[in-house]
């Protein structure tokens, strides 16, 4: 971004750092709007159902159709709801979600922020992720959204405890924080990857432990099942968005998938080596092509691995049941946590003494 | 271009710390408080200290503000009666303002003013703030570093001493016997004769 601004002057430098960003924007909504449907798709498989498949071919306008029924109806405020409270809530999940992506690189070089410290950047701005539901669930003056933010908020802040030892695993094993920096420790192909791998084989187990927790732990962050308890409708009919309607709740609910797609981003890059591809190019064959076609083809791995993932919630939302809050506290005190500091402290000790100097 | 964000961010914090004692409600404190605090960091960003500002996010804004506004919003305290009275602690609360202020002038004249801080090193001796900080926290200080480690875990063995209380009577979630149990243990598989009943 900087590089832009020295290299095209003040003026068309921030016009073209704008662009970027707001292309950048668009894609992303585009894809989650999209992604939206291959959800629904999947679940609906999954029951033997056909799915959304009346609007457009496939079913595939059908987010664009949700997306202006939301606009179109009335915003509904509670009578004693605090609404300038009750109104930055959306605004905010909404922002910070997507402030998030600025450090995720999707090919080399295409990221609109390369910060040295980007994966503190996502982990700091997806903490910060809490605040929405917290303020939304208060804001609305109402027992069971505020019942229901409550329990979301201390889910929230228990996983990231165990996700923040994680990344570190991670950053100790990649030598960097700067996310780019990250994806090209992977990139000897499959088994580089720090899911699989070989150069450090002794600490492949660990990273399979630790890749399967922040699994789990995304899935919790995120609120999905099987640990939706703040949207659990059979206890708080639907958690802390009860008085959400219209643009508001799509806000929410927007801001909820660009999160899951962030993780599903996070796990690509921290752990299946980003743009990728399983197996190595020789730098002769990739120099064939011009550059920007190469980086298409990065993009392309990134995507797929992406939506791997998002394939993953998909399914573990359909087959799951929904987990107990006393057994998820558990679960994220009591197991996780201990078994990412141990890792922490495996993999730390791997690095010093095992010649690994990154 | 750093200058108008430092006055916009300058701009922010000063408002919003303001607004934090300002407000009415409580719970609009803390959210206040919430910005006061990103705005710093935006601040220690400018200055290039960007590992400390990531920290102060992740550290006070995504974890211990979350509790302050958890306790503010489980608190059931009349705050218009608390607040009443207030006028009275005026003149030693600016005594103690201007104590603040004083000092803070005193230190930072001490070190020559502006002309100090105008080529402020935010990582000294490293080619970045992570690695500065690294390097004196677990290397030059790790004595020091490891003492406060321990008062800190002192304390919350402290406050986890003086709330655990045994009672007898409490029934208690056995994980692992739930967890363990088949289904041949609790149901029966019984031939019911129709019409019949068991």
């Amino acid at each position: 971004m900087t590089g832009l601004i020295e290299q095209y002057g003040v003026l068309t430098g921030w016009l073209l750092v704008l662009g970027q960003i707001g292309l950048f924007t668009l894609v992303l909504s585009l894809s989650i709007a999209f992604l939206l449907l291959l959800d629904r798709k999947v679940w609906a498989a999954v029951m033997m159902r056909k799915g959304p498949n009346v609007v457009g071919p496939f079913g595939l306008m059908q987010s664009f159709a949700d997306f202006g029924k939301f606009l179109l109806k009335e915003i509904i405020i509670p009578a004693g709801a605090n609404k300038t409270v009750f109104l930055i809530a959306p605004i905010l999940t909404l922002t910070l979600a997507f402030a998030a992506w600025a450090a995720i690189p999707v090919a080399p070089g295409w990221v609109i922020s390369d910060i040295n410290v980007g994966i503190l950047y996502l982990f700091a701005i997806s903490s910060l992720g809490v605040y929405g539901i917290i303020m939304g669930g208060w804001a609305s003056n109402s027992k069971y959204p505020f019942l229901a933010s409550l329990r979301s908020a201390a889910q929230m802040v228990s996983y990231e405890v165990s996700i923040g030892l994680i990344i570190i695993t991670v950053i100790l094993l990649a030598g960097s924080m700067n996310l780019s920096d990250i994806v090209n420790a992977q990139d000897g192909g499959l088994f580089t990857w720090h899911l699989l791998t070989f150069e450090h084989i002794l600490m492949w187990p660990v990273m399979v432990a630790a890749f399967v927790m922040f699994f789990v732990s995304a899935l919790a962050e995120t609120n999905r099942p099987p640990f939706d308890l703040p949207e659990a409708e059979s206890e708080l009919v639907a958690g802390y968005q009860v008085e959400y309607s219209a643009t508001p709740y799509l806000l929410f609910m927007f801001g909820e998938y660009l999160n899951i797609v962030l993780m599903c981003a996070m796990m690509t890059i921290l752990f299946l080596g980003g743009w990728h591809g399983p197996i190595p190019l020789s730098a002769d064959f990739v120099n064939m092509f011009p550059e920007w076609i190469v980086n298409l083809g990065h993009l392309a791995w990134f995507m797929a691995k992406l939506v791997f993932f998002f394939f993953l919630f998909a399914l573990v939302k359909a087959v799951v049941p929904r987990y107990r809050y006393d057994q998820l506290m558990r679960l994220g005190w009591k197991i996780f946590l201990p078994t990412a500091l141990a890792a922490v402290v495996i993999v730390g000790g791997y690095v010093v003494y095992g010649g690994v100097q990154a | 271009m750093e200058l108008i964000a430092f006055y916009i961010f300058a701009a922010i914090v000063t408002v919003s710390a303001l607004a934090v004692i300002m407000a009415k409600n409580p719970v609009h404190s803390v959210l206040w408080l919430i910005l006061t605090f990103f705005t710093a960091a935006g601040l220690f960003v400018l200055i290039g200290a960007e590992f400390l500002a990531m920290l102060l996010v992740v550290v006070y804004v995504g974890a211990v503000a979350v509790l302050f506004l958890f306790v503010v919003m489980m608190l059931d305290v009349d705050f218009v009666e608390l607040k009443q009275g207030t006028l009275r602690y005026w003149p030693f609360a600016g005594l103690i303002g201007l104590a603040f202020i004083a000092e803070i002038a005193l230190a930072s004249f001490a070190r020559g003013g502006a002309a100090a801080t105008a080529n402020f090193d935010a990582s000294p001796g490293a080619e970045t703030n992570t690695e500065a900080i690294g390097q004196v926290m677990y290397t030059d200080y790790f004595l020091l570093f490891q003492m406060a480690g321990l008062v800190l875990l002192v304390a919350m063995i402290g406050a986890i001493v003086l709330t655990l209380r045994e009672r007898p009577g409490v029934k208690r979630q056995n994980i692992a016997r739930q967890t363990s149990r088949r289904r041949e243990d609790s149901t029966e598989k019984v031939a019911v004769e129709p019409g019949r009943g068991i």
